[in-house]
């Protein structure tokens, strides 16, 4: 097994970079090493999957690139910005215009209708109605929820909702997709459905799209590279078969 | 966020958990109409005090006199003021001067002079002073008997009842009941007054005389007149209270009483000043608004006369009108504070219910402002629900007690009366405090939910 985490890139831009990072949690006396020193970079367009049982750290990792989290030491840089060193305005503001993300349990808020649920990261951005409504019909087309912009979560399937989350996710045109467990509350045919949307926004649109899951198989099969955690340490870090454009192991 | 999303987002929230936002704004409504109860209250009062008081004709009267008419009386003003010699004559000049001043509704001589009148053939003597025709309004004469007089001139007579009782000789003894008006009046009305007085005319030496050394115009003869007099009315209060011993018991028509010339005690004084013009003790200046009444008054002193008023009266019941509003106002707010924790329990509840949905607003971008307005907005629509809610249940308390006391006045044989007065400001001022109140209460549920941890808030069922 290879543990060398330095990746040659060949392509012409870093979407993450992250040196040494680390994210421990305090329980009483313990230290929870959540994340362990981890290096990486990932090449702008690249779809990686992040794997490793339960408590890896994988989940963790991702929270710190999408900035809902700030490391205990070291340092992550996404597109040049150094994560630890932005203000929590400056995070939102990251959050709202590079980062979509898809969690497992769709994350969609209760209350609102399909629309509303997808017009949201867009109010916060402060765009008026009129082209809210035009960008979030569009978004919703893609995912083909056209038919559903009036109910609400409660009232789709979970393969709908991840259609929706990922609606939202793509609303703000982000360069960055990020996606937890995005199968792991679907049947295997809608989570196919789910990840081969995820490998279209990320050929068609050009996003880089980190996943995190526990199949192997998924990731095997959508993803061009696997890095694999355990115990917050990154263990392994390989391309992915024949469809692999880019990284490496050194 | 922009604020139309801002107020859509809230009102949607609020209407989430309906049953228990309602409760918190009806909660709040409580307190506003117990504050607009309060405050209307103290607030009718004063609007009755005042009315009654403009009504009795003393809190817009300004009684002017000369300083000259103050000699020896050792009042600031005398010491303070002009020397005594060079204090200003109130003279016609000076009352048509009074009548120009801002305000001034009108400026009318003080005739006032005790005389006999003969009624039925018998002498009394009493106080007789003239009244012009806008004194009608004034609410002693609401209960009076009679009618008021037809014209400036005519020669009739309006009684106080004390008068009448002692023309009819049924003076009560001290501690009996009073006699009712009306049965004084009834043999009274109609019936004649003889008004015997001392005429002031011209003597035929005026135009002096070089040996004694005589100045022009400052003599003039003094004869004996007689005046009949129809009885008009006879009045149940009495209009003069605030002139102490002075007061008149007899009223004459303003005009009248001036063209009859009466010998006044001014006109000796002022017998060594050579002038054609009419000298006043005293005159009574009235002002269009009773709140006016220091300016006017402070007018009057600066030409150099000394001024009387209720004022001073009128100024501790203001202070006192403001100590109440204050523990009214108290009082009232106290509701709205308890009221408004119940806002801060209702937010931050919905902090705990809502907690992964704030994570999910903040892991899709919201910032800790946005988060952070979006629990103030909906503590403000609930301040301001309230708001509108409780000043109209506070206008409905005031409706029914005014209903409700004007049945029982009315059953007491009494006019009607508001005790309730909503004014516009009050509504604008209760529903901005109701928001004010409600912003101070989300100010910890929102500061809470802004600093919420996004990953902790997400990991939330």
């Amino acid at each position: 097994m290879t543990t060398a985490p330095v990746i040659s890139s060949a392509r012409a831009t870093v979407a993450i970079r992250s040196e040494n990072l680390c994210r421990h949690y305090h329980m009483g006396e313990n230290v929870i090493r959540a994340v362990d020193g981890i290096s990486l970079e990932v090449p702008s367009g690249e779809f990686l999957a992040l794997l490793g049982s339960s408590g890896s750290g994988k989940s963790s990792m991702l929270n710190l690139i999408a900035g809902l989290d700030r490391p205990t030491s070291g340092s992550v840089f996404v597109q040049d910005r150094d994560l630890a060193k932005l203000s929590r305005e400056d995070l939102a503001k990251y959050r709202l215009h590079v980062v979509g993300m898809v969690f497992q349990s769709f994350n969609l808020i209760a209350s609102m209708t399909v629309m509303e649920n997808v017009e949201l990261p867009m109010r916060f951005a402060e765009i008026d109605r009129g082209q809210r409504q035009t960008l979030a019909r569009e978004a919703l087309e893609r995912v083909g929820l056209r038919g559903r912009i009036d109910h609400r979560p409660s009232e789709l399937s979970g393969g709908e909702q991840q259609r929706t989350a990922l609606a939202r996710a793509l609303i703000n045109r982000p360069k960055l997709l990020l996606a937890d467990e995005p199968t792991g509350n679907l049947d295997s045919r809608t989570g196919t459905e789910i990840m081969d949307m995820l490998r279209e926004f990320n050929r068609e649109l050009g996003m880089t799209v980190v996943m995190v899951t526990h199949e192997r198989a998924l990731a095997e099969k959508y993803a061009e590279r696997m890095v694999f955690l355990a115990d917050g340490k990154l263990v392994e870090d390989r391309p992915n078969g024949p469809t692999m454009s880019a990284g490496g192991v050194s | 966020m922009k604020l139309p999303d801002l107020t859509e987002l809230a009102l949607r929230n609020l209407r989430e958990s309906l049953l228990r936002n309602s409760l918190t704004t009806v909660g709040i409504s409580v307190g506003v109409a117990s504050l607009v109860a309060m405050l209307s209250l103290g607030i009718g009062l004063q609007q009755m005090a005042s009315r009654r008081l403009v009504k009795s004709g003393l809190f817009d009267t300004i009684i002017v006199s000369s300083r000259r008419e103050m000699r020896g009386m050792d009042r600031e003003e005398e010491r303070n003021g002009p020397i005594f010699g060079e204090s200003r004559i109130l003279d016609e000049a000076a009352r048509q001067e009074i009548e120009r001043i801002p305000n001034v509704s009108e400026a009318y001589p003080d005739i006032r002079f005790a005389t006999e009148l003969r009624f039925e053939d018998k002498p009394h003597l009493t106080m007789v002073t003239a009244l012009p025709l806008s004194a009608r309004s004034n609410d002693a004469f609401d209960g009076m008997q009679g009618s008021f007089f037809t014209s400036d001139s005519a020669p009739e007579a309006i009684l106080q009842k004390s008068f009448a009782e002692e023309l009819l000789g049924k003076t009560p003894p001290l501690g009996a009941p009073e006699p009712n008006v009306k049965e004084l009046a009834q043999p009274l009305l109609g019936k004649e007054l003889v008004m015997h007085f001392a005429q002031r005319g011209p003597t035929p030496a005026a135009g002096g005389d070089s040996e004694t050394g005589d100045v022009a115009g400052a003599s003039y003869s003094v004869v004996s007149r007689e005046q009949k007099l129809k009885i008009v009315g006879v009045s149940d209060q009495d209009p003069e209270s605030m002139r102490g011993a002075s007061r008149a018991k007899v009223f004459l028509p303003l005009k009248l009483a001036e063209d009859l010339h009466v010998m006044l005690p001014t006109d000796l004084r002022e017998i060594s000043r050579a002038s054609d013009q009419a000298v006043y003790s005293s005159i009574s200046v009235r002002v269009k608004n009773p709140a006016k009444i220091q300016a006017v008054e402070d007018a009057i002193k600066k030409m150099g006369f000394t001024t009387f008023s209720i004022a001073d009266a009128s100024r501790g019941l203001r202070q006192f009108f403001g100590v109440l509003y204050s523990f009214l106002g108290i009082f009232g707010s106290l509701a709205l504070i308890v009221a408004s924790i119940g806002i801060v329990n209702t937010l931050v509840m919905a902090i705990l219910e809502r907690r992964r949905e704030i994570g999910i607003m903040k892991a899709i971008g919201a910032s800790d402002g946005d988060v952070r307005r979006l629990f103030f907005a909906e503590a403000g629509a609930m301040g301001v629900l309230g708001g509108i809610l409780g000043v109209l249940f506070g206008w409905a308390i005031g409706q029914a007690i005014n209903f409700g006391t004007n049945i029982y006045l009315k059953r007491q044989s009494l006019p009607p009366e508001n005790f309730w007065a909503v004014p516009w400001w009050l509504v604008a001022f209760a529903i901005g405090f109701a928001f004010l109140v409600s912003l101070v209460s989300g100010l910890y549920p929102a500061g809470r939910a802004a600093k919420l941890d996004p990953v902790q808030a997400l990991r939330y069922e």
